[in-house]
């Protein structure tokens, strides 16, 4: 089979390597092409299998095909302008990357910002955590075959978008966590729409851990695939509930709290096991966490600013422009201008649903940063595919994959 | 130059103890410590911090242009360690022409995609890496984005401009 279909192939670097490697093991290996359109690559990732019968000897990923520059764009920004870029990076956490990019910029700005945006901040971020979950969730189960659970997650995530809807005035690409605080004072009547959602949720998480724990095809295809090292884990850098699925308690919520995350009482779910079930173990139980923290958001929610007293950073109310000159002047200034950032350097760290989310801003005291990088966590831990899958069976590809939960507009930016 | 606040820093004085000619510069801002090395010494530093001092993770590596200033780019190293939980930036200055650095694929093999985006965006080469080819950009792409004197609309930009130029 070797030789089949291959000379059709674009013949790119990646291929060649895998085909120019010395035929020391036996011939009949075929080299598969998994990708770019492929839908178990949830997005645009290539994946050179090379095959001993079923069995994978070398894989190699090859992304890059969303590559859309943003970090090169972001320098041609303002700093206000870079946070309708960093929702479109990781589409299904887009808060999560609103809040490290903001944090970042805070952090240069050394701006105190006001317990309620903070509170808020922490409710929306982790009910983006669950919105990234049920998206996992759902095409992980569809991947391997368990088509309802899709369905459910997909029908409750549709409340949450609906929660974000509420908020923003967006489903997805929200950018209501801004520099300085929140995009607009919290809409009437949120609590009603978070409440409701709270009061069912926590049964539905059961109702997916049901369908999947009692189902063996499940239980078959997750349980002992897809382990690998702990300490080569923590040297490819792979963090979030994969790590934690692999038994380090590790989480930067509780190592380094921002945002107020330590006046909440919440735990890291780990497992042990290392393996696909263990991830989707640490990712329900993760789900269960979010849910306590929002509530605790919820009842908690302080009281006042929703924005920084900083009229250099923040826009002022509508009406305080139209019959204060002061407030006018700043107006003109952070329109027109831009909000100027002290010179100097950050990162800033998060903990996304996938894992650490940081933000590295160089800043050279204009209105525009002078390079912005995101270490973003997709990339990292897709980077251990190949040591995951090889010496597997070509169908635990689709497992294993889906249980690295990668976004490609995370990986390729 | 290594700022007073600093001086006393567990991982600066043991890296000085080390060898004292490692450290060009380090400092403390917004909390964060900056530990700037000389180019050469990048790979045994960053030995050095995950035998010595526990930075078992590697963040990120990514890179600053400062162009026109010479020494043009800052290649930028960010390091954790899970245990103490404790963050670390390591930078190290290269020269425009021929920017080459050793690569720490030995010490952290996650450097390896990194290294290539740095190779790929930047154009700053990494000695003893496995491969260095581009990553995210198509192969065969000329020139590297995120430098400096590369525009943002590209070098390929084929649309046309209005006669009399762009008018707002």
């Amino acid at each position: 089979m070797s030789d089949v279909g291959l000379s059709d192939l674009p013949v790119t670097a990646d291929l060649r390597k895998v085909l120019e490697t010395p035929a020391t093991s036996r011939p009949r290996h075929m080299v598969l092409n998994m990708g770019p359109q492929h839908p178990s690559t949830h997005g645009v990732l290539r994946i050179v299998i090379e095959l001993d019968g079923e069995f994978i000897v070398k894989a190699r990923s090859d992304i890059g095909f969303l590559h859309t520059g943003i970090e090169k764009q972001s320098e041609a920004l303002t700093y206000q302008q870079v946070v309708t870029l960093t929702d479109r990076v990781d589409y299904l956490a887009n808060l999560s990357n609103n809040l490290a990019y903001c944090l970042a910029v805070e952090k240069l700005l050394q701006l105190e910002i006001p317990p309620k945006a903070q509170w808020m901040r922490v409710m929306l971020v982790e009910l983006t955590r669950l919105n990234s979950h049920l998206v996992w969730l759902g095409t992980h189960a569809l991947d391997i075959g368990a088509m309802t659970v899709f369905l459910y997650c997909m029908r409750e995530r549709e409340d949450l978008l609906r929660i974000f809807e509420m908020f923003s005035g967006q489903r997805m690409m929200t950018s209501y966590i801004r520099v300085g605080g929140l995009a607009l004072e919290p809409p009437r009547g949120w609590e009603t729409l978070v409440d409701k959602f709270l009061g069912y949720f926590p049964s539905k998480v059961d109702e997916y851990d049901d369908l999947l724990r009692k189902n063996p095809i499940w239980m078959n295809r997750t349980q002992n695939i897809g382990q690998m090292d702990v300490d080569a884990m923590i040297a490819m850098g792979i963090t979030g509930p994969m790590l934690r699925g692999a038994g380090v308690q590790t989480d930067v919520r509780r190592d380094e709290p921002y945002s107020s995350y330590d006046k909440f009482d919440f735990e890291i779910p780990t497992e042990t096991a290392n393996d696909v079930y263990a991830r989707y173990r640490v990712r329900v139980r993760e789900m269960r966490e979010s849910v306590k923290i929002i509530r605790q958001a919820r009842e908690g929610m302080p009281e006042g600013a929703y924005q920084a007293a900083a009229p250099q950073v923040v826009l002022p109310e509508r009406e305080k422009m139209k019959s204060q000159m002061e407030a006018l002047i700043y107006h003109f200034k952070i329109v027109s201008e831009g909000i100027r950032v002290p010179a100097g350097e950050v990162y800033h760290a998060i903990e996304s649903p996938r894992g650490e989310l940081g933000y590295y801003i160089v800043s050279d005291g204009t209105s525009k940063p002078l390079r912005l990088h995101m270490r973003t966590p997709s990339f990292g831990n897709l980077q251990a595919l190949p040591q995951m899958i090889e010496g597997k069976l070509i169908a635990d590809v689709v497992a294993i994959l889906g249980s690295v939960d990668i976004v490609l507009g995370d990986v390729d930016r | 130059m290594i700022s007073e606040a600093v001086a006393t820093h567990p991982i600066v004085v043991a890296l000085q103890q080390e060898s004292s000619s490692w450290l060009v510069s380090a400092n403390i801002a917004l909390g964060e410590l900056t530990i700037e090395v000389e180019a050469d010494r990048v790979a045994h530093v960053c030995r050095f911090l995950r035998d010595e001092k526990a930075f078992n993770r590697l963040s990120t590596v990514t890179a600053v242009d400062r162009y026109p200033v010479e020494p043009r780019f800052e290649v930028v190293y960010h390091l954790y360690s899970i245990s103490l939980k404790r963050r670390v930036r390591v930078k190290a200055r290269v020269v425009s022409e021929n920017p080459e650095l050793d690569s720490v694929i030995p010490v952290w093999p996650s450097a390896n995609w990194y290294e290539r985006e740095v190779f790929d965006l930047f154009g700053i080469r990494f000695r003893n890496h496995p491969e260095m080819t581009r990553i995210l950009m198509p192969e065969g792409w000329e020139g590297h984005p995120l430098r400096k004197d590369y525009p943002v609309h590209g070098h390929r930009y084929d649309y046309a401009e209005p006669e009399g130029g762009n008018s707002l």
